[in-house]
């Protein structure tokens, strides 16, 4: 595989690749026991742009997310946000508050993302009480605020998870991700549990909530036409390694590694005919 | 969503129909509970006559107009006693509950929390722990501490903290592991203010439910211990020593005075049990 | 409710020859402790060999007109309608013919794992139909076992059905279940999302096998889903539900350029381009609607629909056919070529 982009390359020719990174990965490495996780993954996301990180079950990309957040600890490489390392766990309080401020995540059960207890506008204040000092009067407005950018209405600002379906589940815990005002948002399959319908409706509002913050998305996705629609860029990994990455369109368009090509082939289209793979399906244990 | 600002009368008919929702079983458990409670309270002021005046000659005789539930072996009124008695009888099982409740869920918590390590230590000392029959642990915290409730529940406690442990730490490690917690360190959010904000209000419609269930094995045991002579020591009033000091009746054919106070405590039992039992179905 | 008799005219023709008809089936379940409708006039046909999609997302009621079809439906439902097999009442079945009519038809599920007894062997599990139903003997059950697991794809079957469930992934496992539901020599197989917890990798396989044992064996489909690309790439007509009701029935290959329903368009124009990324989705606006959400008397569809009218919500619409295919839209016939897919609007 001689086109592949080896990992940890910077992209020159990428004409927005001039600022300072908002967040770089170097020889990312995790084992479980003997299972080697996650294998030599170095990326990086200028600020303001998005990143896919396209995988199937196994490939090591919700590790990377858990990594970048830090829900688990690396057992080799560095991960640089805004110019700081967190490679390591924190140990201060304010330090852990402050990562918080530059990395958050949504993951994808919107069921299980809420504390079951608590209001959309309760669970943003409390992220705000948190991270700001600011008057109740304040923290009010920015709450509404805050759930006016994800689509809230003041209804559903009010009510308690149960009583809000799946997506708008979805848009309390981008809202509550928000409140933080992170650089990096790490969207964990996100939008992959809703229905059709309402993840056009997400989408968009992502879109939106870009357009207006400014804020980077890593999106970990299997879905390549969401990845299409959100991301300039993408790195695919299999079985923790990188085997391709480049900017989105070419990644998807002329896809180099066969891997890659195999994924572009297996998604359903009008026209499309699926394939057996004699001998693949061998693999698994 | 306008709890905040309920009229009380909404608040009624709320409760009401929370009540209602119990249904007959739970309905007749909530009114004996209520029944308990007003005795252990108010009782000593209820009792009709001096619970603790013996009259020998007095001695079990059955109801008359005053004393409607007769005499004890000393000839004391029977309704008095059983009133004065609600109250160690209560109150003991609600320090042995209130005490394994506060150790067992914090050391779950914390152990289900932190993981590795600590959390199998944890498990082991428990399963140690766990062995000792409760009522044989309370016995002998007895003849080491001396005769009385406040040793005896305390042991009876630490009996039971392994169960309540053992249930909470299931419970706080599915918890641990849902996404919205994992939200909230991702935030920044200290490991404490999440336990206590988030993670163990979550637990409370478990934690209340093992504490019903719990309190009437503790009513029985330290019932039990009364009886033996180690727990609330006599003259004072307690269903437990009722029991134990007329028994004497019994052979003499006249068991009533025995056998009222262990209705008191049969029918407490199973009250806590069968509404246990109605708060964890909804848990 | 409206008068169901156009709607079970309007599909009586195509029904003749089915292999499967279900008509007018209404079914109440109880929610909230009130009896309400979950599935309202689904009538539906499979002729022999055919694959049906059935793409709906959630609370459309897709995969309760599976269980009604496999008499699965929870105690207590309310059943109006019929449900016809090889020209039998299938709800009039009972014991021995009950248990004849599902080995008739089998049935796959989403999540494999949940529908297996993790206690026990492959073997053991491939085989019990064929040990209890057709009294084979337990060496020719395995023996057939064997031959079902290779022809799904799975090599050195002998050791495969010597393993338990949890030595196996979820795509193997999902062949196993394949290969099990299509032992009994099955001519209906209900597919309900058995590719959705799969990695599309993994899922194009799976159809790819599905696809091929159904001709070999003529076996005739009903393929629930909620991917529209995917029912309309492996079925050869696709209906689609929205709250309780189908909407549209289609042939696959016009599904696209040319459907007959707006909901139909706009769940394909809502889902994102893998070629091109869009400016801005063509989201819905609102959320799915379950039946008993729906308004009862008019378009269930209308309160989101952009083209909808006065007409639509004069009452519940009937079946229309239009085109070879049936519709529940009134505007149909006047929106036709204006609801295509297009992109980039």
């Amino acid at each position: 595989m001689p086109s592949v982009t080896k990992s940890g390359q910077t992209r020159p020719q990428d004409p927005a690749d001039d600022g300072a990174p908002v967040l770089e990965v170097t020889g990312l490495r995790k084992e479980f026991g003997d299972l080697v996780a996650v294998d030599n993954v170095s990326l990086r996301l200028p600020a303001g742009r998005s990143l896919a990180i396209v995988g199937e079950s196994g490939s090591g990309k919700t590790t990377v997310a858990r990594m970048l957040v830090g829900l688990e600890r690396p057992t080799a490489g560095t991960i640089v946000v805004c110019g700081q390392d967190r490679s390591r766990p924190s140990r201060s309080a304010r330090t852990r508050r402050r990562r918080g401020r530059q990395v958050q995540i949504v993951f994808q059960d919107p069921y299980t993302s809420l504390d079951p207890r608590q209001s959309a506008e309760s669970a943003i204040a409390e992220v705000l009480r948190l991270h700001q000092r600011t008057a109740p009067g304040d923290r009010a407005r920015r709450v509404a605020e805050l759930t006016e950018l994800v689509g809230l209405d003041a209804r559903q600002a009010r009510a308690l998870p149960r009583g809000l379906s799946g997506g708008q589940r979805q848009r309390v815990a981008i809202a509550r991700a928000l409140a933080a005002e992170p650089r990096v948002l790490i969207l964990d399959e996100s939008v992959a549990a809703l229905d059709v319908s309402i993840q056009a409706q997400v989408l968009n509002t992502l879109a939106d909530i870009r357009d207006r913050t400014g804020v980077s998305y890593v999106l970990i996705s299997h879905d390549l036409a969401v990845v299409r629609q959100l991301t300039d860029d993408a790195i695919v990994l299999r079985r923790g390694q990188v085997v391709e990455q480049g900017p989105t369109s070419s990644v998807l368009d002329h896809p180099q590694h066969e891997y890659t090509q195999l994924l572009r082939a297996s998604v359903p289209r009008p026209g499309w005919k699926p394939v057996r793979r004699p001998g693949v399906a061998a693999g698994t244990p | 969503m306008t709890t905040a600002i309920a009229l009380p009368q909404e608040g009624l008919r709320r409760a009401a129909g929370r009540f209602r929702a119990l249904g007959p079983a739970g309905m007749a458990s909530a009114v004996v509970l209520l029944i308990a409670l007003v005795a252990a309270v108010f009782g000593p002021m209820l009792a009709p006559h001096d619970p603790n005046l013996p009259n020998l000659s007095l001695a079990f005789v059955g109801p008359t107009g005053g004393h409607p539930l007769g005499f004890d072996f000393q000839g004391r009124d029977v309704l008095s006693r059983l009133l004065a008695g609600a109250q160690s009888s209560l109150l003991g099982p609600l320090l042995v509950v209130a005490m394994a409740m506060a150790a067992g869920v914090l050391l779950a918590v914390v152990s289900a929390w932190r993981g590795g390590a600590l959390d199998a230590g944890v498990s082991s000392v428990l399963d140690i722990v766990f062995a000792f029959p409760g009522i044989l642990l309370a016995v002998l915290a007895t003849a080491v501490f001396g005769a009385g409730l406040t040793a005896a529940s305390i042991a009876l406690a630490v009996a039971y903290m392994p169960y309540v442990a053992r249930v909470i730490r299931g419970a706080a490690l599915r918890e641990r592991a849902r996404p919205y917690v994992a939200a909230l360190e991702v935030q920044g959010v200290s490991a404490t203010a999440i336990c206590t904000r988030h993670l163990v209000p979550n637990l409370v419609p478990l934690i209340v439910a093992q504490s019903t269930i719990m309190f009437g094995y503790a009513m029985v045991d330290l019932a039990a211990i009364s009886f033996l002579g180690l727990g609330v020591q006599p003259p004072a009033a307690n269903w437990g020593v009722m029991i134990s000091e007329n028994q004497t009746g019994i052979p003499q054919g006249y068991p009533l005075p025995a056998l009222l106070a262990g209705i008191c405590i049969v029918v407490v039992v199973i009250a806590v049990n069968v509404l246990g039992e109605r708060l964890f179905e909804r848990a | 409710m409206t008068d169901p008799a156009p709607a079970v005219t309007a599909v009586a023709a195509e029904t003749e020859a089915a292999l499967l008809s279900v008509t007018g089936l209404t079914v109440r379940l109880s929610v909230d402790g009130r009896m309400q409708p979950v599935l309202r006039e689904v009538s539906l046909a499979v002729r022999a060999g055919e694959a049906v999609g059935l793409v709906g997302e959630s609370g459309s009621g897709k995969s309760m007109t599976a269980r009604a079809v496999d008499r699965l439906l929870p105690d207590g439902a309310e059943v109006e309608g019929s449900i016809r097999f090889d020209g039998a009442d299938v709800r009039g079945l009972r014991g021995q013919d009950l248990r004849r009519y599902r080995q008739q038809v089998a049935m796959i599920f989403q999540d494999p794992r949940a529908h297996v007894n993790p206690v026990r062997r492959i073997g053991d599990f491939m085989t019990e139909a064929l040990r209890t139903n057709q009294r084979a003997g337990s060496s020719e059950a395995l023996g057939r076992a064997a031959d079902m697991l290779d022809q799904v794809g799975i090599d050195n079957p002998g050791k495969r059905l010597r393993q338990y469930p949890h030595e196996l992934s979820g795509g193997m496992l999902q062949r196993v279940m394949i290969a099990t539901a299509l032992l009994t020599r099955p001519r209906l197989l209900l597919a309900d999302e058995p590719t959705t917890a799969l990695d599309v990798t993994t899922q194009s396989e799976v159809m790819a096998i599905l696809d091929e044992l159904r001709r070999e064996y003529s076996l005739a489909m009903l393929f629930i889903t909620h991917d529209l690309e995917l029912a309309a790439a492996v079925c050869d007509r696709t209906a689609v539900m929205y709250a309780g009701q189908i909407v549209e029935t289609r042939e696959s290959r016009l599904l696209h350029e040319d459907p007959l329903h707006p909901y139909t368009s706009a769940l394909a124009a809502a889902r994102p381009d893998i070629e091109r990324a869009a400016r801005r989705l063509n989201a819905i606006p609102g959320r799915p609607l379950s039946a008993f959400e729906a308004p009862a008397d008019e378009c269930a569809f209308a309160p989101r629909c952009p083209h909808a009218a006065e007409p639509c919500r004069a009452g519940l619409p009937p079946l229309i056919e239009l085109a070879g295919g049936v519709t529940r839209c009134v505007r149909a016939e006047e929106l036709r070529g204006r609801l295509g897919v297009s992109i980039d609007a």
